[in-house]
């Protein structure tokens, strides 16, 4: 590189600088002279929030019926009776760098810090089905995850570690099936037979196509493959489960809070219809179906969502699919707090974000929990604040009392007529599916994508107007 | 006269990653800011950005990274360019890249880049800059 294009890189970098300082300088100002109070009160989803709720925003006659008491139909309150006083949830933090020894050192470190649960992470080419010195591999390979090429790979990822001892999450799409073909392998060296291995695949590639966009085949035949699963599970290995419906990439895409639970839903609801036609009972694999959503920063949206979640659930497995069995009518879900909320400016104060966070799901009901640390928008997490992220949820189920009851809200006017508000707006666009010609033909349409594109526009506008403000991004700066 | 000629932007995601949530987003800026927008898709290879750039005569490409694959992508860009004899396109991008990362590789010859949280008026703002920077320098010669 010449001497000149250094000048003129440093000249660049320069120039940011200062116009940087210079407009923190002006929002400062500009902070200090505006009117506290916006125009309208939404929430981050765009849904107008009342200055105040009453009784009369509730029908308290129906009320009963919709809340059900907690662990009974239609679930709204929690799927367990006693929630977290007989069973906290799972403290499952995802991890997974470099090769598969660093990954395993990760995983030890984080049992012996009394995570419950382990949770891989792999990397993109690993994601996408090409070896680790594929082309398309270049730059990639232990990047995002770890990189498992072999059998060999995936035993040193586990070693040590008894696959009758942890419950195992798998974040894995496309080539789900050889991923746990090698997990069942393993299992079967170790002398674990494969009725007691416990844990979850992702293996949701609807979602790929509409969000996160791993996918390698075609919308159909990948449903197909996505079926082959439920179906093997039901067959062989009754305690894992198949698909993780997940709405949180979704979410992470810029959709609303009732576009992640409609679009998700809608995907689990498509995975049952071809499971039935496949010839499978649904109650023999519905109950291990299990959900994951996002947990934004929107406190009171966000519970309302996973309340919504379960009662609409309970309310379609049952009616649409005649499931019988009491577990295939409960939604189980994991949720991890929301990784586009945090900010790269003043990355402690994602700390604070993230605990805001996880306390939603948490009061929304959810089974496990991953809380993101602090430093991933800088790079990938660093040990200390993997740490503090999984002390969060501690301090969560030790210190602030909320595990002392079932569904501490329920009964709150305002989180009532959220959780009705959110139901409606994710029902209209089940309807809207349907009337599209279901889940899979919108996808080959854009329906979805463009949905999404639509509701991260408009959020993205109202920060740049200023109208919303993200806390030492566009107001609040140092 | 050249300065009239509507700025060309290609954007491109290259490597595996597949989150494109903020390349729509600078599409949508840069485009409503009056400039030519085009945008490769994902998954694209350095060699097929830079023919894309060459072919579409564009001013600037703009690459958007997610994986952490950015100290291996960028610079095989700008390796592309050099092979191809390109030095009139600009080369910026975005992406979760850690800050000596961003520096070393405005070292290298990747005009800057943008981490998350910046101001899409700033990326406006340093495209319309820097291509007629750009511009100038080729009247010159």
């Amino acid at each position: 590189m010449s001497e000149k294009s250094i000048k003129e890189a440093k000249a660049a970098s320069t120039g940011e600088t200062s116009s940087q300082a210079k407009s923190h300088q002006q929002s400062s100002q500009n902070s200090s002279q505006k009117s506290p109070k916006p125009k309208k009160f939404c929430t981050i989803s765009d849904v107008e929030i009342n200055r105040l709720y009453t009784a009369d925003d509730v029908d308290s006659s129906a009320l009963k019926d919709k809340l059900g008491e907690p662990g009974e139909a239609p679930y709204t309150r929690g799927i367990h009776r006693d929630m977290y006083r007989s069973r906290r949830w799972t403290m499952r933090q995802f991890a997974g760098m470099g090769n598969a020894k660093q990954t395993n050192e990760r995983y030890h470190y984080l049992l012996a810090q009394k995570t419950g649960g382990l949770s891989v992470a792999f990397d993109l080419p690993t994601l996408m089905g090409y070896d680790s010195d594929h082309a398309h591999a270049l730059g990639e390979v232990g990047k995002c995850g770890v990189a498992i090429d072999t059998l060999a790979d995936f035993e040193v990822l586990f070693e040590g570690i008894s696959l009758a001892d942890v419950s195992t999450s798998m974040t894995i799409n496309s080539p789900a099936s050889i991923l746990f073909a090698m997990y069942l392998a393993l299992a079967e060296k170790q002398g674990v037979s494969w009725d007691k291995i416990r844990g979850t695949l992702q293996n949701d590639i609807l979602k790929e196509y509409i969000a996160q966009k791993e996918w390698i085949y075609p919308p159909r035949p990948s449903v197909r493959l996505v079926t082959d699963l439920v179906e093997f599970c039901v067959k062989e290995a009754p305690q894992w489960h198949p698909i993780s419906i997940s709405g949180y990439h979704i979410r992470e895409a810029g959709s609303t809070a009732a576009q992640e639970l409609a679009f998700t839903l809608a995907d689990g609801f498509c995975y049952t219809e071809e499971a039935i036609k496949r010839g499978l009972d649904v109650d023999a694999f519905a109950p291990r179906l299990s959900h994951f959503f996002n947990a934004h920063s929107d406190f009171f949206e966000e519970i309302a969502k996973y309340r919504a979640a379960r009662r609409m659930y309970y309310k379609i497995m049952k009616e649409r699919f005649g499931a019988k069995s009491e577990k295939s009518l409960k939604l189980k879900f994991h949720t991890q707090t929301a990784g586009c909320s945090l900010t790269a400016q003043q990355p402690e104060n994602n700390i604070v974000r993230t605990a805001i966070q996880g306390l939603s799901a948490v009061l929304g009901g959810t089974q496990s929990l991953h809380t993101n640390s602090m430093d991933e928008t800088l790079a990938l997490p660093s040990d200390k604040a993997a740490l503090i992220a999984l002390r969060t949820q501690q301090v969560i189920a030790e210190e602030t009392g909320v595990t002392n009851t079932v569904d501490p809200l329920g009964g709150s006017y305002f989180i009532e007529a959220l959780t009705d508000k959110i139901e409606a707006d994710a029902m209209a666009y089940l309807d809207e599916i349907e009337e599209r010609g279901g889940v899979i033909t919108c996808v080959e349409e854009g329906y979805f994508q463009r949905e999404i594109a639509r509701a991260s526009s408009r959020y993205q506008n109202e920060f740049e107007s200023g109208e919303r403000v993200i806390v030492g991004v566009n107001d609040y700066i140092i | 006269m050249a300065t009239e000629k509507k700025i060309r932007v290609l954007l491109a995601k290259p490597g595996l990653d597949g989150h494109d949530r903020g390349i729509k987003v600078i599409a949508a800026a840069l485009r409503d800011a009056g400039m030519e927008v085009i945008y490769t898709g994902l998954r694209q290879t350095p060699e097929t950005i830079v023919n894309a750039a060459i072919e579409e005569d564009v001013d600037g490409i703009g690459v958007s990274i997610l994986s952490g694959a950015h100290m291996t992508l960028f610079p095989a860009i700008l390796d592309q360019l050099k092979k191809n004899g390109v030095s009139d396109i600009v080369l910026f991008g975005g992406g979760i890249v850690p800050n000596e990362d961003k520096l070393a590789l405005e070292k290298a010859g990747v005009k800057r880049v943008f981490t998350p949280g910046a101001p899409i008026a700033d990326i406006i703002d340093f495209v319309r800059t820097s291509v007629k920077r750009n511009r100038s320098d080729e009247k010159l010669m």
